[in-house]
């Protein structure tokens, strides 16, 4: 299931950092929002659906994969039933109000943060992404552990791939827990295979003059323009929450 | 049997090894004592076992491995580990291309990792361009300059290993097992392009047939020493030395029909 969606649209053109910093932005102010602030909710969810229409990203595409987020909601519905202090009777089962209202917090701002989350993921590749991080000056450590990551992990993948059918080739089907144990062992050895790799890629990296620095790829910023128009994501949020709590809610 | 062109012809050669000793840290010794000259535009084949010190060799081309004792000598520039400005230029001299391309290749695009040697280098803008087009072209990849590394095939990805090192135009080019794991077309393939390029060449292999197609002459490294240096037809001949150092012909293959 890919996070990227390779679309012709303004945002996918939109240079990666100003999308990320768009992004965060959206993301602090509505965490930032009092729980009760319903409508304002509604206005945000509005403010995705417009990026989404521009973006191209159908809503089913991101309905199947803000799927990631149904742990947290299990969580949220235990809280009504665990909550304290005043309680409400409905249908049959008493709900504590305030866990009510903390299940809904970590409904909504979890739903919008993940919906904003997959639409950067969906117009912006893991390169540009990437790249977008290190012109926002995101220490250049993870930045290249980052880059290492992207271009190893189907290396990875594939390795795995291979260890598991080579143990499948000798008729292992593991049916019990202690019978996993080929699979542990599986595990310890692509993690020594990668260690190795790491290093033979090191003296490859030596080879070709690294100094303990990647070479800069490019130094192009994004133009004034693009900043203003992400900007309009978190400016339109801010507005919105601005008028809610104006009107006291 | 040692004697090399080199010597003969009297002026600075692409390489000069002079009594190279190394032990690793666990007490191996690796290296005895190698001595190999080979002249500029020279084609080698280093031959040998498996575990006969070959990869340790190729190591100390680029000052990687260091510290055993002797001399190693890139175009008349000593191979000094210690000078950060002489090591960056040994490294652009000495192109080693690496047994697995997946090892070498680590940039997530084709374009991005042959300009990573000479953007390494301080080469920048229009020149860098330039630099990469050219090394895609010599070992014609031009078409996957964007494309991820692990979405070629192994044959093409070898051939971008070969670009990568291609870009910082070395002196001599150094391949580690470069017909390892390649189908029969993109081994010959590889071969033209090893053929087309206008450098030194010294070919770690133990694909015989492969030696003799590319390199006039070859040298036998066992146990840490040159055990043998001539025409590489004459030393695949020698029926008695090959056995001696391990070394076997591929089943019906005679070295006294040349190809074609």
């Amino acid at each position: 299931m890919s996070l990227h969606l390779d679309r012709e649209s303004p945002i996918h053109r939109l240079s990666p950092e100003v999308k990320i910093v768009a992004m965060l932005l959206f993301t602090v102010l509505v965490v930032s929002t009092p729980r009760t602030a319903f409508a304002a909710f509604g206005g945000y969810l509005l403010l995705l659906a417009v990026v989404a229409v521009i973006a191209r990203v159908p809503a089913g595409w991101l309905a199947k994969r803000a799927t990631i987020e149904l742990p947290f909601v299990v969580l949220a519905v235990a809280l009504p039933f665990a909550g304290r202090g005043e309680r409400v009777d409905w249908l049959g089962f008493s709900l504590s109000v305030d866990g009510l209202h903390g299940a809904w917090n970590i409904f909504a701002k979890g739903t919008l943060g993940v919906l904003a989350s997959l639409l950067l993921a969906a117009t912006t590749t893991m390169r540009d992404l990437i790249l977008g991080l290190d012109r926002l000056r995101c220490p250049v450590v993870f930045t290249q552990i980052m880059t290492f990551m992207l271009r190893y992990i189907d290396v990875l993948a594939d390795d795995a791939r291979r260890m598991r059918i080579a143990r499948l080739s000798r008729a292992y089907d593991p049916r019990f827990l202690w019978q996993a144990k080929a699979f542990a062992v599986g595990v310890g050895s692509l993690f020594l295979r990668s260690y190795e790799r790491g290093e033979r890629v090191y003296l490859a990296m030596l080879s070709r003059g690294y100094t303990g620095r990647l070479p800069a790829v490019s130094d192009s910023r994004a133009p004034a323009r693009e900043w203003a128009l992400s900007a309009t994501l978190p400016v339109a949020t801010a507005a919105i929450l601005a008028v809610v709590l104006a009107r006291g809610m | 049997m040692t004697g090399s062109a080199s010597s003969i012809i009297g002026m600075t050669p692409a390489l000069s090894i002079t009594g190279l000793r190394f032990a690793y840290p666990d007490g191996r010794e690796a290296l005895r004592g190698v001595d190999l000259s080979v002249a500029p535009g020279e084609r080698v084949a280093l031959l040998g076992p498996n575990g006969a010190g070959k990869t340790t060799l190729v190591l100390h081309l680029n000052g990687i491995l260091h510290g055993g004792g002797g001399r190693v000598e890139i175009s008349g520039m000593p191979v000094a580990p210690g000078d950060r400005a002489a090591i960056t230029e040994i490294r652009r001299r000495v192109g080693v291309v690496f047994q697995d391309p997946d090892d070498q290749l680590f940039m997530p695009s084709v374009a991005e990792d042959v300009a990573f040697g000479p953007a390494n280098l301080g080469v920048r803008g229009a020149e860098l361009t330039a630099r990469v087009d050219e090394a895609l072209a010599a070992v014609g990849m031009t078409g996957h300059r964007d494309q991820v590394p692990h979405h070629l095939s192994f044959g093409q990805r070898r051939r971008v290993a070969v670009a990568t090192v291609l870009a910082m135009r070395p002196e001599i080019l150094v391949l580690d097992e470069p017909s390892s794991n390649l189908d029969p077309a993109s081994r010959r393939e590889l071969a033209e392009i090893i053929e087309s390029l206008p450098v030194t060449v010294l070919m770690v292999t133990h694909d015989l047939p492969y030696a003799l197609e590319l390199c006039p002459r070859s040298v036998i490294l066992d146990a840490g020493r040159i055990v043998a240096d001539g025409g590489t037809q004459a030393l695949l001949a020698d029926r008695e030395l090959m056995a001696e150092h391990r070394l076997e012909l591929p089943f019906g293959f005679d070295p006294a029909m040349r190809r074609g």
